[in-house]
């Protein structure tokens, strides 16, 4: 019978633990007035996701009758999208090309001071302390970032060669997690990454070829309409996307939405 | 389907005719609804993963009016966009011998011939739409300089039939689903109901008609009313506490309709994955997989020698110091035929037999993964490219890098092949009530093969219900859109608030999580990896004292009706705890070693799975009788007409 043992780092390094000082926005609700609260939390294992330090602490205040600090998360490995949290200033922490679920304590020092904030954009408003709502990115989805076709009675899957530098192209783009962290991380609180790696992916590929300008520019519409800001090229999306989505994505949405126009 | 209450036996509505012949036979005689009905019959749809996302957008797109739920913001983050490895399909794009018999074939013996042969035939049927489907769609598939598909090898396969995209398979498939959902929100056929948990089935005439949510921003209770309900809401591996599903999977959604009269099938068929992360520390909130293609190129293996696996264990030696000849590749030892691509369930028995044998590394639960004959072989680039991702993230939780040393993996729970009881329709023995996905129970036996899990759920969500239910469906036309205010409704949800007002005031001293782990602990220990006789009845007993400290020293703060995360666990988990019973009650009485479930009893002198089919060739399906009561089991007997079963062998 074999049990879990618990207290024995896999790598064989001594587990380390540190103290820390976290400052965390906390906000009722999307009109409440949010402050930050400051928190101690000792005997943080280095080894633990930041999340995992989130629950250690969320532990600690359900101990003391305390409600919990809310915040969105579910897979834990990077993928989903769910989880978010401005990180001493960065969307997903100062860590590059991951998302705040795969940051680890080791990253950390003894004695440091953590400020954690909720992404903060005209487009996602705030529901609960650290959570808040992105259900504008499903809008725009829905207004367009898909190939129109019904299930059933499609062609070979290999009728259409594409040329694999192409299909790779397009993964780079599709990698897109919907996290927002682009958003967060713009001055203007624009969208234009995360519209631009649907476009583009779907640009790319002779399937979605066909529909590629329409979609640019419902999806550009849809946007501009739930308030999402206008690019202006600072990069700043970029630089945090934690999947790397690489801006030249919006120079392609850029012409897609120009053929638009210029059919218009 | 239609149960026998006196021999307790269940039959699945198989069609006649040869194996090859049955879904055809069915396609061509089912009732239809014709296009100007079908806008007035509402269909509920619970799961917004790859199951849930294809019945949604596929019912969507036939015309009916679908209202969709899901727990997550968004449904683009079901569970399934966690998939990593890839979707099988039966193309023979490779030219390797592949057909729909052998993908048949290989399912039912991977399944260890616990499944129903007419279901796995129809999966393999389909498998090749879905490719088309996904293509289509814009799913960008990994191809060959030539611009065709590539395609690679998993476990339980000797040919190379999986389709993946990088180490993101279940994203891109899952954002393709979520493609075509969002068209047809476009549309208006289906509305979105997100951040939503269903907390009950409603029935109505004995029907299935609608559900009771709760809706997690604002914690109030809502009702939805449907003329059927599909339930697509994943499976219950979180009943571990560890495992690698995602945090918010649950079971909850296939126990309550398990307590309104659905039956539960197998549900001791828990798939445990041999390649994942080991246990780090006690604050460890899940476990991370590293997809099962690492085993194409991967070598797994231990010391040789006790003395080494010792010095590794306390950081004296280190595992690139250890000499070829020292080292136990015990897969190629044992399984030469398959090596390291045996299926799941004889990869991770035989990585805790060398542990337990006191072979193991890292804490002692931990064998190597090693890449470094793959990279001499192929190239650190070519590695790279493969799954360069996987390393990436297994350094970020480690700390350690792949290319130089080898990875530590261990077995964690990972799938749960048991679940709703469905029939050749996926209809549930309540009518109306279907289950796809995960969910259900149908196409996987005892053990599910590696990326045939994507394939069931798009094949359940895009090829087979969207007809199977028109057939239910086609004798509702005369049916009015059904109200929300019967009595059954009011009834659901008056239950509904009184259980969780119970829990608000228990007011007591253990948090919802260090409850779970408690559970999780009996569970991995006894209804884990090795169950026998003695550790099962202890699991029983455990989780009927987690049961009575859960419902009697829970604490929950915040409000019964309001945002409340807390609240939200302590819902799924009172169900875990009795999912977590049946679990162990099902594998006391399964007597044999079959797949996933291994009875320490009955195990082959070399420790292989011991069936014992004069016995136990049936779907265990339990019915519940009331709370506290023993559940009865009904049988569906498995009858195997077109393959022979045979003692698995992967030698
Ligand atoms: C890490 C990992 C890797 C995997 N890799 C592969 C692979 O490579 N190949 C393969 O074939 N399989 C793989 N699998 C298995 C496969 O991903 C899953 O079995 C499959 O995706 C399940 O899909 P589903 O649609 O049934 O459920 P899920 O994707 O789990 O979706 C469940 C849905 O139901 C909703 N839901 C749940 N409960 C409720 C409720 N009470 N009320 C409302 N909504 C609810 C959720 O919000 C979600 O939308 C992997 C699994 C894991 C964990
Ligand atoms: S929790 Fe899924 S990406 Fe972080």
């Amino acid at each position: 019978m074999s049990s879990y043992k618990y207290n024995n780092a896999i790598t064989n390094n001594m587990e380390k633990t540190i103290n820390i000082n976290l400052r965390i926005w906390r906000q009722r609700g999307p009109k409440a007035k949010g402050a930050f609260e400051s928190y101690k939390l000792d005997g943080v294992s280095t080894d633990s996701s930041f999340l995992e330090m989130l629950d250690q602490l969320n532990e600690q205040l359900i101990s003391e009758g305390k409600e919990p600090i809310v915040f969105d998360h579910d897979c834990r490995e990077g993928i989903c999208g769910m989880c978010s949290l401005y990180i001493n200033g960065h969307p997903h922490g100062p860590d590059e090309d991951i998302t705040t679920c795969q940051l680890h304590m080791r990253k950390f020092k003894d004695g440091e001071t953590i400020t954690i904030e909720p992404w903060r954009s005209h487009g996602f408003p705030v529901i609960r302390d650290l959570m808040v709502d992105r259900s504008a990115f499903d809008k725009i989805i829905q207004a367009g970032g898909y190939v129109s076709v019904n299930t059933g009675g499609i062609p070979d899957a290999n009728a259409i060669p594409i040329p694999k530098p192409v299909a790779d192209m397009a993964m780079d783009a599709a990698a897109c997690i919907g996290c927002g962290a682009c958003v967060a991380a713009c001055k203007n609180g624009s969208a234009m990454l995360f519209v631009a790696a649907k476009v583009s992916q779907l640009a790319l590929l002779p399937q979605g070829k066909v529909e590629a300008a329409r979609r640019a520019k419902a999806m550009v519409q849809k946007m501009d309409e739930l308030g999402f800001g206008n690019c202006t090229n600072t990069g700043a999306c970029e630089a945090e996307c934690p999947k790397n989505i690489s801006i030249t994505h919006i120079a392609r949405l850029n012409r897609e939405f120009l053929k638009a126009k210029f059919k218009d | 389907m239609s149960t026998d209450k006196k021999t307790k036996t269940i039959v699945a509505k198989i069609p006649e005719g040869a194996l090859s012949e049955k879904w055809s036979n069915y396609k061509a005689q089912q009732k239809l609804v014709n296009p100007s009905n079908k806008r007035r019959l509402d269909v509920i749809v619970v799961g917004t993963g790859l199951a849930g996302a294809s019945a949604a957008a596929a019912l969507g797109e036939l015309g009916f009016n679908v209202l969709n739920f899901c727990i997550q913001d968004s449904p683009r983050r079901a569970h399934s966009i966690a998939a990593q490895g890839g979707i099988n399909a039966a193309k023979n794009y490779q030219n390797d011998g592949d057909s729909v018999y052998r993908l048949f074939y290989d399912t039912i013996k991977g399944g260890d011939y616990r499944a129903r042969e007419a279901n796995v035939y129809r999966l393999a049927e389909v498998s090749n739409s879905i490719i088309d489907q996904c293509v289509a769609q814009g799913v960008p598939f990994a191809r060959e300089y030539g611009g065709l598909l590539d395609n690679r090898s998993f476990g339980g396969a000797q040919v190379s039939r999986t389709f993946y995209a990088r180490g993101q398979t279940g994203q891109q498939l899952l954002l393709g689903a979520y493609s075509a959902l969002s068209r047809q929100v476009h549309k208006g056929s289906v509305k979105l109901y997100t951040r939503r948990e269903m907390l009950d089935l409603v029935v109505v005439d004995g029907k299935a008609r609608g559900i009771i949510v709760r809706n997690l921003i604002t914690g109030k209770i809502e009702r939805y009313s449907a003329h059927a309900v599909v339930i697509g809401t994943g499976g219950y591996g979180n009943a571990f506490f560890l495992s690698t599903n995602a945090m918010e999977s649950n079971g909850s959604a296939a126990w309550q309709v398990y307590k309104k009269g659905a039956y539960f099938a197998n549900p001791c068929y828990a798939q445990i994955h041999p390649t994942c992360i080991p246990v780090q520390g006690e604050m460890q909130s899940k476990l991370t997989l590293m997809s099962e293609s690492l085993r194409n190129d991967g070598r797994i293996w231990v010391p040789k020698k006790k003395e080494d696996a010792q010095a590794v264990r306390a950081g004296k030696l280190k595992p690139t110091e250890i000499a070829e000849e020292d080292r136990d590749y015990y897969l190629e030892r044992r399984y030469p035929a398959f090596g390291n691509l045996v299926p799941r369930d004889v990869a991770s028995r035989a990585a805790k037999e060398r542990c337990d044998a006191g072979y193991g590394v890292g804490s002692g639960l931990a064998v190597y993964l090693d890449f470094k004959d793959a990279i001499e072989r192929l190239g650190k680039d070519v590695v790279e490219t493969r799954y360069g991702n996987l390393f990436q993230m297994y350094e970020k939780i480690v700390d350690d890098n792949p290319y130089e040393t080898p990875m530590m993996i261990y077995p964690a729970i990972h799938y749960t092949m048991g679940g709703i009881w469905v029939d050749y329709e996926l209809q549930t023995t309540i009518p109306g009530l279907y289950s796809i996905g995960e969910a259900n129970f149908s196409d996987h036996g005892a053990n599910r093969l590696g990326a045939s899990a994507l394939m069931q759920g798009l094949a359940d969500g895009y090829f087979v219900l969207p007809y199977t239910i028109q057939n239910y469906l086609a004798d509702e036309i005369r049916t009015p859109r059904i109200s929300t205010d019967l009595p059954e409704f009011a009834e659901a949800e008056r239950n509904i608030l009184e259980r969780i007002e119970r829990l608000m005031s228990i007011k007591g001293k253990r948090s919802v999580d260090s409850l779970h782990k408690q559970l999780g602990h009996t569970m991995w220990d006894f209804v884990g990896m090795g169950r026998n006789k003695k550790g099962l009845l202890k699991a029983i007993d455990e989780i009927k004292q987690v049961k009575k400290e859960f419902w009697s020293n829970v604490f929950i703060p915040g409000e019964g009706l309001d945002l409340n995360v807390e609240l939200e666990k302590a819902l799924r988990l009172a169900d875990f705890i009795e999912i977590g019973e049946l679990m162990a009650r099902d594998a006391l009485h399964r007597e044999e070693s079959c797949g996933g479930h291994f009875r320490e009893e009955y195990q082959t002198p070399e420790g292989e799975a011991l069936r014992q089919d004069d016995k136990f060739n049936y779907v265990a399906c339990w019915k519940y009788m009331g709370e506290d009561k023993e559940p009865e089991m009904y049988k569906e007997e498995l009858k195997y007409e077109f393959v022979q079963v045979q003692q698995r062998n992967y030698k």
